[in-house]
Parts: C-alpha cells; structure tokens; sequence
C-alpha cells in the first residue's frame, strides 16, 4: 500500500458498519448492487455468506462485519453488496450495512495504524484512519481481507 | 510488409506440413518406391520452406532448403532411402518442430542453428551423388543462362510505369547522392505457385540492399497476389546492379530478372517540367503515393507487432458448423420476437399463446447450445496423428518390433480436453510398448506373432469419450505387482494375500510405482499411470485396466465430452438446491425407513443384493436435521468405479443441462463441490462432485 499512499488526494467509498464508517478505495470498487439471494457454500471460511449471480458471474460474498469481528446485524434495505475487484479476473463482493458516500481524502488527513505482520487483530485489516470533518473513517486494507 | 496477420496461419500450416511429412515419411520408410509419397513428400517441404522464407524464419528456411534438397534427390531416383536417411530427416523434423515451438511462444524461431542436422543432411546428398551440385546451385545455373542482358525491350516493363514527382524527385536525390537508381521487371515461373511469397522474397531480398520506390503492382496488390505473372519495381540503392540482380534471381521460381540503371525521365532542377508531369499524373498520383505510405507504414508497424508474442489458441471450424450457429441465433430472436408481441396481447389470451411461444424458444436454445458445443468439438486426430512415429521411434530404441494401429481419430472432443489428454496417452502407449510388449525373442518363443501390436481406439459413448489403449504383450503379472508393493513397503503382506487381482492391478496407478526391473528412459521411473490417473480424472473422466497375464493389457479411458455443459439431475436438500452430474448416477430409489440397516453403526440398505452405505446429505452440508424424518427416504445412488453410494436427498427436481461455472477465487471451496451452476431463475446452485463422497 506504500506506493498508493504517496498520491496526495485518493477518494474512499464510505461504508457503514453499526455505528463505524469504513473506507473502501475507489480504484477497487467495481460496482455496489443492493441485497440479492446469497447461495450459501457449505465448509468455507465463516465470514463467507456464501455465493451470488451477478450478471452470469458467481462471486463471493464476505460479511464485513464477520470478517471484522463485529456482531452480525440484520439485513435492511439499506443493506448493500460493494463488489470489489482486487485483480484483473477476480471478484468479491463485500456486505455491508449501508453506503453512505463518496469521500476524498489528503494524504494529511490519514493516519496510518501501526500493526505487527503476524497479529490476527482488526487492525490488520485496516491501513489507517481518516479524518473527513468530524467522522472519522477507518480505511479498509483490501490486500488484507483477501489473504486467507 | 507486416507479417504478424499471417502468423497464426503460418503455425497451423507448419504444423500441417510437418505432420503430414511425419506421416509420408513413415510411409515412405516402409515402402522407398512409392513415388506418390515421395512427391507428396517433396511438395510438402517445398511449401514449409517457402513459407518459413516468406516469414522471414532465415535459420528454418536453411533447414528446409537442405531437407528438400535430400527430398528432391530421392524423387530424381540418385538416392535410396536408407534407414540413415530416414532418421536423419526425422531428426530434421524434431529441428523444424523445434523453431515452430520457439515461433509459437515468441514469434521469433530462435537462434539454434543445427548445424549438426544440416551437416548430416549434406554429407547424405554429398555421399550418395556424385554430383553433389546442390539445388541452390542448379537454381543459379538455370537463372544465369536465362538472364540475357539485352533482352526485348519490351520484356522491360518497368520503362512504362509513370512515376510521380516525389519519386521522380527521390531518385535524383538518390543520383546526388552517388547511390544508383535501378529499374527492374522480374519474371516468375508459370509453375509457381505461392507467387505471393516468391515475390515477396524478392522485395525482401530487395529491401535489405536498399529501398524500393515504386513496385507495380503495389505492394498490397502483390501480397494479395493481384498480379500476373511478373512485376516492376524501381531500386534505390549503394550496392552495384550485379549485388541486386543476383539477390532477386536467387529467389526459387523466378524464371528471368530483368534489371537496369535507371535514369529519371526529366532534367534535374527543372521544376516547370516537374509540374506539368505532376498534372499529367494526378490520376495516378493519389494511388502510389498512398500503396506507398501503406508500405512504410507497414514496415514500421512490423517490428512493433512482432514484438507480440504468443498467439491466440484457434480453432478451425467447418464452415457448416457455422452456419448452423448462425441459422439458430436467428431462428432465436424470432422467437424473442414472438415472445414480445404474445406478451402485448390482450391479458386474457396471454398464457396459452405464451407458453407455445416459450417451449419454442426452449427448443430452440437447446439447439444453439449443441451447435456452440459442436464448435468448441475437435477430432482426437490432432492429438494422436502424432503417435505412429512415436511408436517408430520407440521400435527402434527398444529393438522390439511392434506397430500402431488407431481407430476412431475422427471421434471429437472438447478443445479443453484435447489440450491435455495428449500427454496422458503418450504416457499409455509408452508403457504399453515398453512394459506391455515382450522382446522379439520372447514374443518368437511363446509363438505369438513377431510383430508386437498396440492398438488405440477411440469411440463416443453417449456423453463420453472411450478411448482404449491395449497391447498384445504379456500383460501384467499380479504376483509381481503385490511382491513389489510389499517390498516397497506400501502395503503389507497380509494385505496382498487378501487383495484381489484387480485392486492389486488398481496399485499400478499408485504414485511412484513401477514393476520394470530396469529403469529406462522411456519408462520406468514410476512417474506415469499416478499422473495419467490424476490427469485424466482432473479432466472428469476415470481410467481401468483390464489385463490378462500373457495376452495383454487394456487401459480404458472415460473422458466426458465437454467440460464445460453437463447433464446433471437437480436436487433439493431443505431449502437449498443442488445439482449431481448425471454420469455418476446409477438410480434413484424410494428406500422405506426400516429397510435401513446398521453395519459397524453405519447406515446402510439392501439394494437387490448388493449393500449400500447411505450419506446423509443434510448432515454433510452442515444442515441441522429435521425435526421428524418422512417414511421413506429419496436416496440417489451414485458410483465411482465399483463403488457405489447412496444419497440421502428430500427432493428431485429434475434433469437439466447445466453450465459449470467457478466459484471465485478468494472463497474456500471443499472439494465436495465441483463448481457451481446459474439456474433458469438466476439462482445459483452448488454442483456435488459424488465421486469425493463415495
């Protein structure tokens, strides 16, 4: 993330959590489609909801608040699926409780957490926090939350 | 000119030519005075060398040049085909294999020049002829005579062309300069028949001396051979008139060249004179120029192109493949049409014509997915055309004397499962000839036939593809197999004494596992039937062995058509739907709950005589169990191989074509599940791979 974070101005999509705002960068997103069928997959990782069609493609669906150690929430209609697309022929969609925004953000106005490699701990899956007026936004680590 | 447009067609034409010159070579070796096969022959690595030349592949061009040289030795009768010469131009051939592979991965044939090849290719010619006047010589020799020097007049058709100023203007520049200014008209022989590509040598040859111009016909017309059976071209260049000459005769199948200084039609300086031939040629004008700026600008963008490497996988396709396809998507949206209009109709008449309407498109999209299917189908011919020289090869370095006999090449396969059963099968007929087939002394001894014999047969089998590998040979020794696995340790004593002559043969598919005594390099180092097992079932297919000590051995290999579309019978477990591929299905049966029994606390029924331990799906899938269980159970049973299951399922829905899709890549999949399928509705539903079940 190093090199990302030398360019001054990066916009976020801003996405919430209960009462906490997460950051996604935009250069990920591909799209955001609104609560569907999720197929469950039987003997996958916990935080995998499971599997949806979108557009004739299967992707993955992670529930952030699974994957962030949060309590699972109840779907709404606010309720959204952020597809983000880490590489090139590779999908995931992300739920989250809603979606708030589009933020940019300065480099001055983000604080980098400090984590240890090894620590199985939340902060490994967010890069740092922004400041955007009175919120503060904690920006998600995508090459983090694909690693296992 | 950019060549890179016409790589693809170059590879899978090399590819052609070198098969079918493996293939006459063969024949040719078995019978040396079949002149068909040898003018087949002759013709064929004519084409390669040709074509290599035209591509610009200089090192492939001398290896085919020389090989042809050998080839036209033979078909004149100076020289007999002797074993020698056989694997001399197999060894050619492996070369020429060898700059089609570099081609293919870089579009560049590399630099290995074998030199060793070429040489053997000559000291052949050079041994075998007394006269040792190679064809490149006899080439120059009938070029020089028929070059006359002052020839009619007009035989110099170049003198006719108009020229435009500009061009007019860069010869005088050229004349400034101390270069010369040439004109030529080249003739080619009526024979030939790649015009296009001698042609195109020659304006090669041409460029690497200097430029040319002006050519007529142009550039464009030429390659797209648009032109009789000479053409005209104007040179600049430093190099003197007999340089340029020699590099344009040099090319094969130019009967005569023509070529002279060339002076520029007006004075120089004179810009009034220089106007008027302007206007005089402003007809004219718009056309070279832009042949002209089309030529450079192709010749900038070649080495740009060139650097693109790797070229797409192509499939040729009947045409009438095609227009099946095509008919259908029509047939297609007629029906949507209908679909929509139906739909516009007043409320009340709405189904009936509806549901007509739908079944039709239902129909109809079957079809279009059969005739998709069929494109995709390619005969096993491309893979195995390769195998009789394999076998040849084998002969030889074995010193066992055995022959190939292939049915079925025309049985088509899926692209995807064509790509990779290649290596697989290799694997098979290797150890059939090396294990499977006894020495020719043995063979003489036992009285079977001195001539050992690997069959391989292909046929379709309703939704697979039964390929069949078998050998005549002494089959596989079942006490040896079990000894052997004792002694390796991978199973015990007790264990062989129990096992059966089957499972015994099943342990030839263990990884590392070889009963050969010596290694060779052919076979034997036990890497081979565990790789041919997991390939084959990667492919979704299974393999068998059926041996008989002392008559020979079979491998029979089941692979589906597609990979990609199978039938499979839909299910309901609770809510959740899922699909099991139809090829591991044996039955569905109705099994009342006291039929089942329990065996060693397990599940079980008595399926007419046979005992069937039941798998609970739910408890599988990680579904919490129902309250109350039903009276009787739906169960599928499933196969693998002898083996069979039963699944515990509650409802059928149906059997329905569906496509396999993966399931993404950051999610963990048990491999249960072989992937996942989109149904009519859109939902998504997990396809149960029953062979990791039972």
């Amino acid at each position: 993330m190093a090199e990302l974070e030398q360019e001054e101005m990066k916009q976020y999509i801003v996405a919430k959590l209960g009462s906490e705002q997460y950051g996604i960068d935009i250069a990920y997103v591909d799209n955001i489609v609104r609560m569907q069928k999720i197929t469950r997959v039987p003997k996958t990782q916990s935080y995998f909801l499971g599997v949806i069609n979108l557009r004739g493609e299967i992707i993955p669906v992670m529930s952030m608040r699974s994957k962030l150690e949060l309590e699972e929430s109840e779907v709404t209609n606010t309720t959204r699926i952020i597809i983000i697309k880490p590489e090139q022929n590779a999908s995931l969609g992300l739920l989250v409780d809603e979606v708030r925004e589009v933020v940019t953000l300065s480099e001055e106005n983000v604080e980098k957490v400090a984590y240890d490699n090894g620590r199985e701990d939340v902060n490994y899956f967010v890069t740092g926090v922004g400041k955007y007026g009175d919120t503060l936004i904690s920006l998600i680590n995508i090459s983090g939350i694909i690693s296992d | 000119m950019d060549l890179s447009q016409y790589l693809e067609i170059f590879i899978d034409e090399t590819k052609e030519h070198l098969q079918s010159l493996n293939d006459q070579v063969l024949i040719m070796e078995q019978d040396p005075e079949n002149i068909d096969t040898v003018n087949e022959i002759f013709r064929a690595a004519h084409s390669l060398k040709g074509m290599a030349g035209t591509m610009g592949f200089k090192r492939m061009q001398k290896l085919t040049h020389d090989l042809e040289n050998v080839f036209s030795e033979i078909r004149n009768g100076k020289m007999s085909v002797t074993p020698d010469i056989v694997d001399i131009v197999f060894k050619c051939l492996d070369a020429l294999e060898g700059y089609l592979a570099n081609i293919q991965e870089s579009a560049d044939e590399g630099t290995e020049d074998n030199e060793e090849i070429i040489n053997l290719l000559n000291d052949a010619l050079n041994s075998s002829t007394s006269n040792s006047e190679t064809a490149e010589g006899e080439q120059a020799a009938k070029a020089a005579p028929a070059e006359t020097p002052a020839s009619d007049e007009d035989k110099r058709k170049f003198l006719s062309l108009s020229l435009a100023d500009f061009e007019v203007n860069a010869m005088k520049e050229a004349l400034e300069k101390g270069m010369n200014v040439y004109g030529a008209t080249v003739y080619i022989q009526e024979t030939c028949i790649l015009k296009a590509a001698r042609a195109f040598l020659a304006f090669k040859g041409v460029e690497s001396l200097g430029e040319i111009i002006k050519s007529d016909p142009s550039v464009q017309d030429i390659e797209d051979e648009r032109f009789d059976l000479d053409f005209s071209m104007f040179i600049i260049s430093e190099k003197p008139a007999e340089q340029v000459h020699k590099v344009i005769a040099n090319v094969s199948e130019i009967k005569e060249v023509i070529l002279e200084p060339f002076t520029p039609p007006e004075a120089p300086g004179a810009k009034a004179v220089e106007q008027e031939t302007k206007s005089e040629e402003t007809a004219a004008e718009g056309k070279p120029e832009s042949t002209k700026e089309a030529a450079s600008d192709k010749k900038k963008a070649a080495p740009e192109t060139k650097k693109k490497p790797v070229v797409n996988r192509s499939v040729r396709v009947d045409i009438e493949k095609l227009d099946d396809l095509m008919n259908l998507v029509s047939e297609l949206i007629i029906a949507k049409n209908g679909l929509v209009s139906a739909n516009e109709n007043e409320d009340g008449e709405q189904t009936q014509q509806f549901n007509e309407q739908i079944e039709y498109l239902e129909r109809i999209t079957t079809n279009l997915h059969e005739s998709v299917m069929k494109v995709r189908m390619v005969p096993i011919e491309s893979v195995v055309n390769r195998f009789p020289r394999m076998i040849r090869d084998l002969s030889k370095k074995l010193n066992k004397e055995m022959e190939l006999i292939m049915t079925g090449e025309e049985t088509e396969l899926d692209r995807t499962v064509i790509d990779e059963i290649g290596d697989p099968l290799m694997h098979m007929l290797r150890n059939a000839a090396d294990h499977g087939l006894e020495s020719t002394l043995d063979r003489i001894k036992k009285g079977k036939p001195q001539v050992g014999t690997i069959r391989l047969n292909a046929y379709q089998d309703g939704n697979n593809v039964t390929i069949e590998v078998s050998d005549d040979g002494s089959g596989v020794d079942v006490e040896k197999v079990k000894a052997s696995a004792v002694k390796k340790g991978s199973i015990s004593e007790e264990q062989a004494a129990m096992m059966t002559d089957k499972e015994a043969v099943d342990l030839l598919f263990q990884p590392a596992f070889s009963t050969a005594e010596k290694v060779s390099d052919i076979s034997g180092r036990g890497v081979g039937l565990d790789v041919v097992k997991s390939k084959i079932e990667g492919l979704g297919g299974d393999v068998e062995v059926n041996t008989v000590l002392g008559e020979g051995t079979t491998f029979i290999v089941r692979l589906p058509l597609t990979l990609a579309i199978i039938q499979a019978l839909m299910v309901e477990i609770q809510d959740e739907k899922y699909a099991i591929p139809l090829n591991s299905i044996v039955t569905v049966e109705d099994v009342p709950q006291e039929d089942i029994k329990l065996v060693q606390n397990k599940e079980v029924i008595n399926l007419r005589g046979s005992v069937i331990p039941l798998i609970r799906l739910d408890q599988i899938l990680d579904l919490e169990a129902k309250a109350e269980e039903p009276e009787s159970l739906v169960v599928v049973i499933v196969k693998k191989g002898d083996k069979q299951a039963g699944l515990v399922i509650d409802n059928l829905i149906g059997q329905q074509e569906i496509v396999i899709k993966p399931l993404g890549k950051y999610i963990y999949i048990h491999k249960m599940f072989s992937g996942a399928t989109i149904l009519g509705d859109g939902d998504v539903a997990l396809i149960i791979d029953a062979n990791t079940l039972v």
